[in-house]
C-alpha cells in the first residue's frame, strides 16, 4: 500500500513502523550526530516573492536538502549580533540561556519526543542546541573552556540543525508547565525563529500566510468581496438547516462589537461549521455587530516568525475597531490567536483606550477581566449567557455525539481558559466524557501542527507529534463510545482530523460553536432533522459508533 | 566522559588542598586567602549576574498558565497556579521556591503493549530534590555554631532535633544521611539513565561531586578524623570577625572540606547553580495572568511597518464595491 503514497500523504505510513519506537539516544553525543533531512520531517522554505513583499531578510530559491543554503556572507556575524540584541531585549531569553540544570523533568514532556524518540525533541535538547553556541560566544566559562563548559561554535551544519528544530517545535509550551523554573521552550523556538529568519530561513507555510494576511486581512489570502461570497454560502447552509436567513454584518460602523476569528473557520470543514455557529448565535441574539474585511484573521502566524511580525498584523485589529467605532471586540475560537490576543496585543499595539469594557447586552455582564485590552473570548460570552439562561438549548439534538474536549495549548497555557468551554459543553450535548487526567488542561497535549507545522510535506512529524493526543483520544472512545473531539481551535479542527483519522478513527473534530449552534432553538427555525454538516441528529446510524481497531 | 572529568576536576581540588596542608604548610593560603577570595568572587558574582538580568527588561508578560483564568464571577480561578495579582503571584513563587510545585506536577511516560502510552506519576526527582535542598539547608544551619558566639538558638535546636536518634558518639546526623542519599540518587539517576546521560554536561556532574566531597568530608571529620572542634571553631570566628589566625593542631584532612567549599561557593555565580537566583526572575513564573485587565508597557516597543485600511481599501476598493461593501472613499 505504502508504495503508491507519497511522503506527503497519510497512507504512505504504516502505524506499526511509527510506533516502532526506540528511546535510546544514538552512540554518538548530540554536538557530533548531524541533522538527517528525510522526507516527510521537515517543511518546504519560505518563497521569495513573500519574503519581498514582506522586506524579510535574503529572498532565493533554496532547498534543506541543498548543500548549500546560500547564506549572506557575513551570517555568522549576523546571527551573534542578533543573540546579543536579543540577549539585551528580553530577560526571559537571558535567564532561560543561563539556569538551565538539565534534570531532565521536560524530557518526556514533548509529543514530538514521545511519538518519535529522537533525543533533540527532549525539549531541553532542543534548548541546548542555541544555549551552546550562547555558553560558546556569550559566557566567560564557554570563552575559556569551551566543550568542556558545553559550549561549540557556530557552523553552518549548527545552523541546519536549528532550521530542523526550530520548526519541529510547536511552541505549546507543555515542557514549561513541569519546569520548575518555568524555562519556555515556546520562548526559545520564537528567538531562534527571529535569527534564522535574519539569515533568510523559514518555511512557507508560514511566511505565505503572513504575506497573505499582511495583504488580504488574513492568511488564506481571502479577498474581501471573497469573504462576503464565504459568509453567504454559510447563510445558505443554515437557512436549509433551520429556516432561517441570518444576516451578515460587514464593515459595518457603529456596530457593538468587532468580531474576529481565525481565517481557518471560513475555509475548511470543520471550521466552517463553528463559524456557522458563530452566525447563527448572534442572529438568534439580534446582536449588532459585524466582520470586518480588512481585520479578516484572529490567528498571527508571525507569532511564529518574529515579535516584529506579530505586531505588523495584529495591528489591524485595534485600527480596525478605532475605524468602525465599535465599543469592544470579540474573538472566535483558536489557540495561537488567543496567546496573541491575551498576551500581545495590548503591550504591542494598545491601549486600547478608545474602546469601552465589553459588556454583554443581554445579560449585562461587564467582562472586567477583559477591562485593558477590551477584548473577550466567544467561549466566555457564551457560558454567560447559559448561566444567565438566555439561551433556549435543546441539547438532545447533539444526541448521536459522545463528545470529548481537548484544551488547545494556547488557551490552556497561555491564558487558563478551561472550564468556560466544559461548562458549555454540559449544556449542549448529553454524552460528555474527560480525557485522561494528565492529558487535559494544562497538561494537554498539542495537535502536533501548531506554530506553523500543520502542513503536508512534514506529515510523518505531523503523526508522530499527533500520537499522545490521538491515543488519549482512543482510550476514551473505547471506554466511553467517544466519536466527537471538540476544540476551540482553527488548527487544531483542521489537524487533529488527520491525527484522529489515523490514530483513533471514527473520532471526527468538531469546534464548540458548532454543538451550540446545533443545540440552539431559533425563534421561527423550522423542525430540526439535520445539523449543520446536512447530517440527520436523531436517526440511529447503521455503523456502530465505537469501530476500533486492534 | 562528562562524568569522568569532573570527577578528576574534583580529585585535583582535594589534591592541591592536601599538598598545601598536608605536606607544605600553606594553611594560611587555603585556610584564609581562599575562604575570602571564594566569598568574594561569590558576592560580586552573584550580584553581578542578578543585575544583569535585571538590566535585560520584560517585554511581554507571558506567564505559563497551569490552571483557570480569573473571568467570570461564578467560575473559580485556581489563584496560585494562574494568579491574577501579586499576592497570588507571591503564593505561586513560594510554592515553586518552597515546595518544588512544578516538579510535583512530574509525570512518567511509560508504554504499555504496543499502541499505549501512558503518564503514570514521576515523584521521585521532587523527592530527591527536595531532599537535597533540605538537608543541605539543614547542614548550613547547623554550621553557624562554627561562625557564631552566643550561638544562635535555632543552630541549637536543630542540632538536637537532627541527632535525635542518639546513634553514635557523637551522635550521626539524619541530614547528612539525607543529603549524601540525596546526592548519590541525584548522580546515580543522571548516569543510569540513558536520556540523562545524554544531555549532562561536565558541568552537571562538576557541582555533584563537589558537594558529595563536601558532604562527605563533612562526616569524615565528624565521625572518622577527629580534628579539635575548638580549634575549628576559633578559626572559623578569626574569618568571620576579619582577624584571621590559623590556630595550631588543625588537621589536614579539615582544608579538604574547606577547600571544597570554598570552590563551590567560587563556582557557584559562573555556574548552573544560578538558578538559585534566576528563579525568581523568570517571566513566565513571576508574572501575574492579568494580562487583559491591566497592560503591560514594553519599554521599547518600537514602530512597525503595517498595511493600513487606507492602502488596504486602494487595493481592493473596486471589488469591494462591486460586492457592495462600504468603503471610505468612493
Amino acid at each position: 500500500m505504502a508504495g503508491a503514497h507519497k511522503f506527503d500523504q497519510v497512507e504512505y505510513y504504516k502505524p506499526e513502523d511509527l510506533l516502532a519506537l526506540d528511546y535510546r539516544p544514538p552512540e554518538t553525543g548530540w554536538m557530533d550526530t548531524p541533522v538527517d533531512f528525510r522526507p516527510g520531517t521537515w517543511i518546504y522554505p519560505g518563497k521569495p516573492k513573500h519574503l519581498e513583499y514582506l522586506d524579510l531578510a535574503n529572498p532565493r530559491q533554496w532547498a534543506p536538502t541543498d548543500e548549500n543554503w546560500k547564506l549572506p556572507e557575513n551570517w555568522k556575524e549576523i546571527v551573534l549580533a542578533g543573540i546579543k540584541e536579543r540577549l539585551e531585549k528580553y530577560r526571559s531569553f537571558k535567564i532561560f540561556m543561563d539556569i538551565c540544570v538539565r534534570c531532565g523533568a521536560c524530557a518526556d514532556k514533548c509529543h514530538f519526543y514521545i511519538g518519535g524518540g529522537d533525543p533533540k525533541n527532549m525539549p531541553v535538547l532542543r534548548a541546548e542546541l542555541l544555549r551552546s553556541v550562547y555558553r560558546n560566544d556569550f559566557t566567560t566559562a564557554g570563552k575559556i573552556l569551551g566543550r568542556l563548559a558545553g559550549g561549540r561554535e557556530l557552523t553552518v551544519p549548527v545552523i541546519k540543525e536549528w532550521f530542523y528544530y526550530f520548526f519541529q517545535c510547536t511552541e505549546c509550551r507543555r515542557c514549561s508547565v513541569f519546569c520548575p523554573y518555568g524555562i519556555d521552550t515556546a520562548e526559545i523556538t520564537m528567538m531562534a525563529r527571529e535569527l534564522l529568519n535574519l539569515l533568510g530561513l523559514n518555511v512557507n507555510w508560514v511566511i505565505e500566510p503572513v504575506a497573505n494576511c499582511f495583504k488580504t486581512g488574513n492568511h488564506l489570502g481571502i479577498q474581501p468581496h471573497g469573504l462576503k461570497d464565504t459568509l453567504t454560502f454559510f447563510a445558505d447552509d443554515i437557512e436549509e438547516v433551520t429556516g432561517i436567513r441570518v444576516d451578515i454584518p460587514m464593515n459595518k460602523k457603529g456596530a457593538d462589537f468587532l468580531f474576529v476569528t481565525p481565517s481557518g473557520d471560513f475555509l475548511a470543514d470543520p471550521g466552517t461549521y463553528t463559524c456557522m455557529g458563530y452566525m447563527m448565535l448572534f442572529h438568534e441574539l439580534g446582536l449588532n455587530y459585524t466582520w470586518s474585511t480588512y481585520a479578516s484573521e484572529g490567528g498571527n502566524f508571525g507569532l511564529f516568525t518574529s515579535h516584529e511580525m506579530i505586531k505588523r498584523l495584529n495591528s489591524k485589529i485595534y485600527a480596525e475597531a478605532r475605524r468602525l467605532g465599535v465599543k469592544w471586540i470579540m474573538g472566535g475560537e483558536c489557540g495561537h490567536m488567543w496567546r496573541v490576543l491575551h498576551q500581545y496585543m495590548d503591550t504591542m499595539n494598545g491601549p486600547a483606550d478608545f474602546l469601552e469594557v465589553p459588556t454583554s447586552p443581554i445579560t449585562g455582564t461587564r467582562f472586567e477581566h477583559a477591562r485593558s485590552t477590551k477584548m473577550i473570548h466567544i467561549v466566555e460570552f457564551t457560558a454567560d449567557l447559559i448561566k444567565h439562561g438566555k439561551l433556549k438549548l435543546d441539547p438532545s439534538q447533539n444526541d448521536l455525539l459522545k463528545v470529548t474536549f481537548h484544551d488547545s495549548c494556547n488557551p490552556a497555557r497561555a491564558m487558563g481558559i478551561l472550564e468556560e468551554p466544559r461548562y458549555v459543553l454540559r449544556n449542549v450535548c448529553n454524552h460528555f466524557n474527560e480525557m485522561p487526567e494528565n492529558t487535559i488542561r494544562e497538561k494537554t497535549f498539542c495537535c502536533g501542527g501548531g506554530a506553523g507545522l500543520g502542513t503536508d510535506e512534514n506529515m510523518e512529524m505531523r503523526l508522530r507529534g499527533g500520537l499522545p493526543r490521538g491515543n488519549a483520544v482512543r482510550h476514551v472512545q473505547q471506554r466511553h463510545g467517544v466519536n466527537r473531539l471538540t476544540a476551540m481551535c482553527a488548527i487544531d479542527r483542521a489537524t487533529l482530523t488527520t491525527v484522529c483519522d489515523y490514530w483513533a478513527p471514527g473520532v471526527k473534530v468538531a469546534g464548540i460553536h458548532e454543538l451550540v449552534a446545533n443545540a440552539l432553538v431559533m425563534k421561527g427555525q423550522k423542525e430540526r432533522t439535520i445539523n449543520l454538516r446536512l447530517e440527520p441528529i436523531n436517526e440511529v446510524e447503521e455503523q456502530p459508533i465505537c469501530e476500533v481497531e486492534e | 566522559m562528562n562524568a569522568f572529568l569532573s570527577l578528576v576536576a574534583v580529585l585535583a581540588v582535594m589534591l592541591a588542598a592536601y599538598v598545601g596542608t598536608g605536606v607544605l604548610d600553606a594553611k594560611f593560603l587555603f585556610g584564609t586567602v581562599l575562604p575570602y577570595a571564594a566569598i568574594a568572587t561569590f558576592l560580586i558574582g552573584f550580584i553581578y549576574r542578578i543585575v544583569d538580568w535585571a538590566k535585560s527588561p520584560v517585554p511581554f508578560r507571558i506567564p505559563t498558565t497551569c490552571g483557570q483564568q480569573k473571568s467570570l464571577e461564578w467560575i473559580k480561578s485556581d489563584r496560585l497556579d494562574n494568579p491574577h495579582d501579586t499576592i497570588g503571584v507571591i503564593g505561586r513563587m513560594a510554592l515553586e521556591v518552597l515546595c518544588f510545585r512544578s516538579l510535583f506536577r512530574d509525570t512518567k511516560m511509560e508504554r504499555h503493549e504496543e499502541a499505549t502510552v501512558v503518564y503514570g506519576p514521576g515523584l521521585w526527582l521532587w523527592i530527591g530534590a527536595l531532599a537535597f535542598h533540605y538537608s543541605f539547608l539543614v547542614v548550613f544551619v547547623r554550621h553557624l555554631r562554627f561562625f557564631t558566639e552566643p550561638v544562635p538558638y535555632v543552630a541549637v535546636l536543630l542540632q538536637r532535633v537532627d541527632g535525635f536518634f542518639q546513634v553514635g558518639v557523637p551522635p550521626v546526623m539524619a541530614s547528612n544521611l539525607f543529603l549524601l542519599a540525596a546526592l548519590a540518587f541525584l548522580f546515580a539517576r543522571r548516569l543510569w539513565s540513558p536520556q540523562l546521560r545524554y544531555i549532562s554536561l561536565a558541568s552537571d556532574y562538576f557541582p555533584l561531586f563537589l558537594l558529595i566531597g563536601i558532604a562527605g568530608t563533612g562526616v569524615l571529620l565528624r565521625h572518622f578524623v577527629r580534628t579539635d572542634i575548638v580549634n575549628v571553631k576559633e578559626m572559623a570566628m578569626g574569618l568571620v570577625s576579619f582577624k584571621p589566625a590559623i590556630p595550631k593542631g588543625v588537621h589536614w584532612f579539615f582544608f579538604l572540606h574547606l577547600t571544597l567549599v570554598a570552590t563551590l561557593i567560587a563556582y557557584f555565580p559562573f555556574s548552573k547553580l544560578m538558578h538559585a537566583g534566576g528563579v525568581f526572575l523568570s517571566p513566565t513564573r513571576n508574572l501575574a495572568n492579568n494580562n487583559r485587565m491591566v497592560r503591560h508597557v514594553n519599554p521599547w516597543n518600537a514602530p512597525v511597518k503595517v498595511h493600513t485600511y487606507e492602502e488596504y481599501e486602494d487595493d481592493f476598493r473596486d471589488k469591494m464595491k462591486a460586492a457592495g461593501l462600504p468603503v471610505e472613499k468612493e
